[in-house]
């Protein structure tokens, strides 16, 4: 598969007055053409902050990006100045974020921040533009488009309005769109409904899609490709199955493990992760899971462990990969668990 | 993989459970030592700190240094200019002029600072009552404030200052008549806000009372901005006693504030210009010094309001 | 057979935004919670399941039905009785960082209740916050700091600490783990249970996520637009949903199992939940019920015991309408 993103060594830390958080830290990645890669991590682990460092929407100060590429179409989106950067957002990268209500312009028809992007990256007539936004409204699976396309933001709910989030971010036929939370701040049923939508574009469009988020059942709708984060690093990678069936690191089995399922026996305990993230304030030298993973070994405080491959895709950084480690079973069978 | 370059034998056992820190809490810092450290940072915030305790030392102190008084008037030595027993020179009734400024400055400080107090008290009582009852209590109050804020302060003032005895008390009275309306409506939007947040409605699900809620609960998480309005309110006072004075409403001589000694040294402001020059310098140290805090604390106190 | 320990029966509540507009929160809803269980109440973003516990706690007047706490009834509550209510039933919040107040230091936030009833001062209230806090798995020496200093694992235990304090028999947990990131939740879902068997407590726990609900609770009321619309054990809820809507939310709850989630039969709900200023007529559901029928537009279904002990509220399951 041909690579359309690749990030390496990517380090990125915020600075106030007298603290310095280091958010990313050493981010390595790519995201091939035409696949769903979901970023999968809890609040802190840097899935968001990764790619709005990629779309250059993080405010520099007080974010500063110390290290490392994202190459995009042969060229280094960090080194682009701001004017290049707005040629491709929109246009080759779009964008949905978690909160529809805030992302969209609410002193504006929904019509017109659809064709905004249209008229400034494609050049078409302000009417030509009107009707792709309507043909966009259809497609996204708004009833009635024609008369939608007039109205205000807070005329719509809250699963519209993210329908409209996702025509605005297709307008361009973007190469690569990355989704951040979409699904989060909705409910079930329409989050099956938008599910459903990337789903059906995505096959329609072959475009590139990156999904972050924290919630595995999501991971295992859409995705292609799963990379776990924690802590400002990735600390897992693979395929969907691999992650799902054979995972690796710790961390992975812990968050498997810690979401029931629909069919748990209600006697057994959760098995749960003890403590909570380290403070990127000060992060530990060693693995940044050392404190509350059940495995930890004396090495994995003092040093940060290589990533290494057990497949062609499959990449783990974890200590227990390591030869001298002592022999440590995965909680999770690697067949298929959960069916009967 | 390689193998790590400080290898040790035992890089590979389990760490044992006690190694694990698994949760280190954040350094404690609470609410005001973060402010301060914040306010600290602010070159500005802290010069006019410092400016203020200076001026309220020497105003305190300085009056010591030489024998005269702020009333005692000698006719022989008139408009004299600074010398080594005059400091600043005396005004048109021989008065000492060093005196008679940190006189004034104290009577300015003191007579801001009960203004500001009685608008906290009126202010937080009125804006806390209408905000965290709501309904129609908060419709009536509402109005009430309006009412207030749709006369023009000045008008109430000049009244207020004809019917009561001109004295440090009755002039804060007067500044305080109109001066709280601000602080109440500071107040009630916050309560607002504050009101539904859960812990309010924890302490409700325990049977916490009204007024447990509103003291402990709500009125102590809107300190920041009362503090902040306060250190507003004070210039504001000072600005307004002086006027007062300035147009003949102010204290009586031979009392004096910094209002009455800039009228005073208007009246000589061609023969005698340092007359007008000192306690206009003392009133805009004090102005500059209160706002400068005031900003800083609004950095401090409300981070959210930066930027 | 014991008396179940809360009764809630035809309970409304109603608020009124302006003159001509009503807010049908909860709008009839009954159900018994049996002592020592926990009875979960599931739905969507307004369907009034909040707002259902609330009313029940007492934090909202109930516009109609009545709420039976050991037989009384809590809205009329007054004096002594009032007080040993507040004490009875306690809350655990879902915003770990809204529910605590931040000027006050965790010794003060869980001696709360101990204040506000006299019931303890000076060192036996310091004890009892020692023990409560090294209860929740926190640390005594917790005790002095403030709520901005822990994570929001930490402070879902405090807040669950506050309400132990009182002692009390019921607890209503209103989404405590929604705001918890996923490694966090299982721990306070665990500790939920661990005192539940402990302190023999019973649990109302408010959810929007089926598969917690399901895990935690013995018995489950499915909400929709005020009403319920299916109440079950929780094991027959799952394996044998009656109602659409409930059969809907259980195939579109995310799962974290790739290939189940490509196998399970797939019902999708379509369409948006109705404003509950101006619900649908008949069946709430009905306009984006897959099975909807012309009866539904015009009939509200009756809540009924279609199995045992297993309630709905759909025209699927009516004698008038075999199917």
């Amino acid at each position: 598969m041909k690579p359309i993103l690749e990030v390496s060594d990517l380090h990125v830390s915020f600075r106030s007055q007298d603290t310095e958080v280091k958010a990313i830290r050493g981010v390595d990645f790519t995201v091939g053409e035409g696949e769903v890669v979901a970023f999968v991590g809890e609040s802190g682990s840097g899935k968001s902050v990764t790619f709005q460092t990629v779309m250059r929407l993080i405010p520099q100060p007080p974010a500063k990006i110390d290290k490392g590429k994202v190459l995009y179409g042969g060229r280094d989106l960090t080194k682009l100045s701001e004017i290049e950067m707005q040629k491709i957002r929109g246009k080759e990268i779009a964008m949905i974020f978690q909160d529809p209500m805030t992302s969209l312009n609410p002193t504006i028809r929904i019509g017109n921040q659809i064709s905004e992007s249209l008229i400034k990256h494609q050049k078409l007539s302000a009417k030509e533009a009107k009707e792709r936004a309507i043909e966009l409204l259809k497609i996204v699976g708004i009833p009635s488009p024609s008369e939608r396309v007039e109205q205000f933001p807070h005329q719509f709910s809250g699963g519209m309005r993210q329908r409209a989030m996702i025509a605005m971010a297709l307008a361009c036929s973007p190469k690569l769109l990355i989704a951040d939370e979409p699904t989060t701040a909705l409910d079930v049923t329409i989050q099956a409904q938008i599910i459903d939508l990337l789903k059906n574009l995505q096959t329609k469009t072959g475009s590139s899609i990156v999904f972050i988020t924290h919630d595995l059942g999501v991971v295992a709708e859409i995705a292609d490709r799963v990379a776990v984060m924690y802590a400002g690093k990735i600390v897992e990678s693979g395929t969907l199955d691999e992650i799902f069936y054979n995972p690796q690191h710790p961390y992975t089995w812990g968050l498997l493990q810690s979401m029931p399922k629909l069919d748990q026996n209600r006697d057994q305990e959760l098995a749960s992760i003890p403590g909570s993230c380290p403070s990127l304030v000060n992060p530990p030298a060693g693995c940044p899971f050392t404190g509350r993973c059940p495995h930890a070994m004396k090495i994995c405080q003092e040093e940060m462990p290589e990533v290494t491959k057990s497949s062609s895709s499959h990449q783990v950084a974890c200590w227990l990969q390591h030869p001298n480690a002592p022999e440590v079973k995965s909680p999770i069978e690697p067949e298929r668990r959960w069916v009967d | 993989m390689n193998t790590p370059k400080k290898w040790e034998k035992n890089w590979f056992e389990p760490l044992a459970l006690s190694e694990k820190n698994s949760e280190v809490l954040a350094p404690q810092k609470g609410y005001w030592k973060d402010a301060w450290i914040r306010f600290k940072s602010n070159k500005g915030a802290l010069i006019g700190l410092i400016l203020i305790v200076l001026l309220l030392l020497i105003a305190f102190i300085g009056p010591l240094f030489n024998e005269h008084n702020y009333h005692s008037q000698n006719l022989t030595i008139t408009n004299q200019e600074s010398s080594g027993d005059h400091y600043l020179g005396t005004d048109s009734l021989g008065r000492d002029l060093w005196q008679r400024v940190w006189y004034g400055a104290k009577v300015s400080l003191l007579i801001a600072f009960i203004a500001a107090f009685l608008d906290v008290v009126i202010g937080v009582t009125f804006g806390g009552i209408s905000g965290y009852f709501g309904g129609r209590v908060d419709a009536i109050m509402q109005r009430i404030l309006e009412i207030m804020y749709s006369i023009p302060n000045l008008v109430i003032i000049i009244l207020l200052m004809m019917y009561l005895e001109p004295g440090v008390l009755p002039i804060a009275v007067a500044l305080s008549f109109t001066g709280w309306v601000p602080m109440a409506r500071i107040v009630r939007a916050q309560i607002l806000k504050l009101k539904t947040q859960e812990y309010v409605l924890a302490a409700r699900t325990m049977g916490a009372s009204h007024y447990r809620i509103l003291f402990k609960h709500l009125i102590p998480n809107v300190m920041g901005p009362i503090i902040i309005a306060v250190t507003f309110s004070i210039p504001s006072a000072i600005f307004f006693e002086a006027f007062l004075s300035f147009i003949g409403l102010g204290l009586r001589p031979p009392s004096a504030s910094l209002g009455i000694l800039v009228s005073d040294g208007y009246r000589t402001l061609q023969l005698f210009p340092f007359q007008l020059f000192w306690p206009a310098l003392v009133l805009c140290i004090i102005m500059l010094s209160f706002n400068l805090i005031g900003d800083g604390m609004r950095d401090a106190l409300d981070p959210k309001m930066k930027k | 057979m014991t008396e179940p320990i809360l009764k809630v029966k035809g309970l409304e509540k109603h608020f009124q935004l302006d003159r001509n507009r009503v807010l049908k929160a909860v709008d009839g809803i009954s159900f018994e919670v049996m002592p020592g269980e926990t009875f979960g109440l599931v739905g969507e973003s307004g369907c009034g399941k909040s707002t259902a516990g609330r009313t029940i706690i007492n934090l909202y007047d109930a516009t109609n039905g009545e709420v039976l706490f050991e037989g009384k009834n809590i809205h009329k509550l007054r004096g002594k009785n009032q007080k040993k209510f507040r004490r009875d039933m306690q809350m655990i919040f879902q915003d770990p960082y809204a529910s605590l107040n931040p000027r006050k230091t965790v010794m003060d936030i869980i001696a709360e209740g101990l204040d506000i009833h006299e019931l303890s001062n000076g060192k036996s209230r310091q004890e009892i916050v020692c023990e409560l806090l090294e209860t929740v798995g926190l640390n005594k020496s917790h005790a002095t700091r403030y709520p901005h200093e822990f994570s929001g694992g930490q402070r879902q235990r405090i807040g669950i600490a506050r309400a132990l304090a009182m002692e009390p028999k019921f607890i209503i947990a209103d989404e405590p783990i929604s705001a918890l990131d996923v490694s966090v939740q299982a721990q306070v879902v665990n500790l939920m249970r661990k005192l539940q068997k402990e302190k023999g407590l019973t649990y109302l726990f408010i959810a929007h996520d089926l598969s917690m609900v399901k895990y935690i609770s013995d018995r489950v009321g499915v909400m929709y637009l005020g009403k319920m619309a299916e109440l079950a054990d929780s094991d027959a809820l799952y394996s044998e949903p009656l109602h659409p809507y409930t059969q809907g939310l259980l195939s579109t709850a995310p799962i974290p199992d790739p290939i189940q989630a490509k196998e399970r039969e797939k019902i999708r709900i379509k369409g948006e939940i109705p404003s509950p200023l101006n619900p649908p007529s008949g069946c709430r559901f009905r306009t984006r019920c897959p099975h909807a029928m012309s009866v539904c537009a015009q009939v509200e279904p009756i809540w009924q015991e279609a199995k045992p002990n297993h309630w709905v509220a759909c025209h699927l399951y009516s004698n008038s309408n075999p199917q």
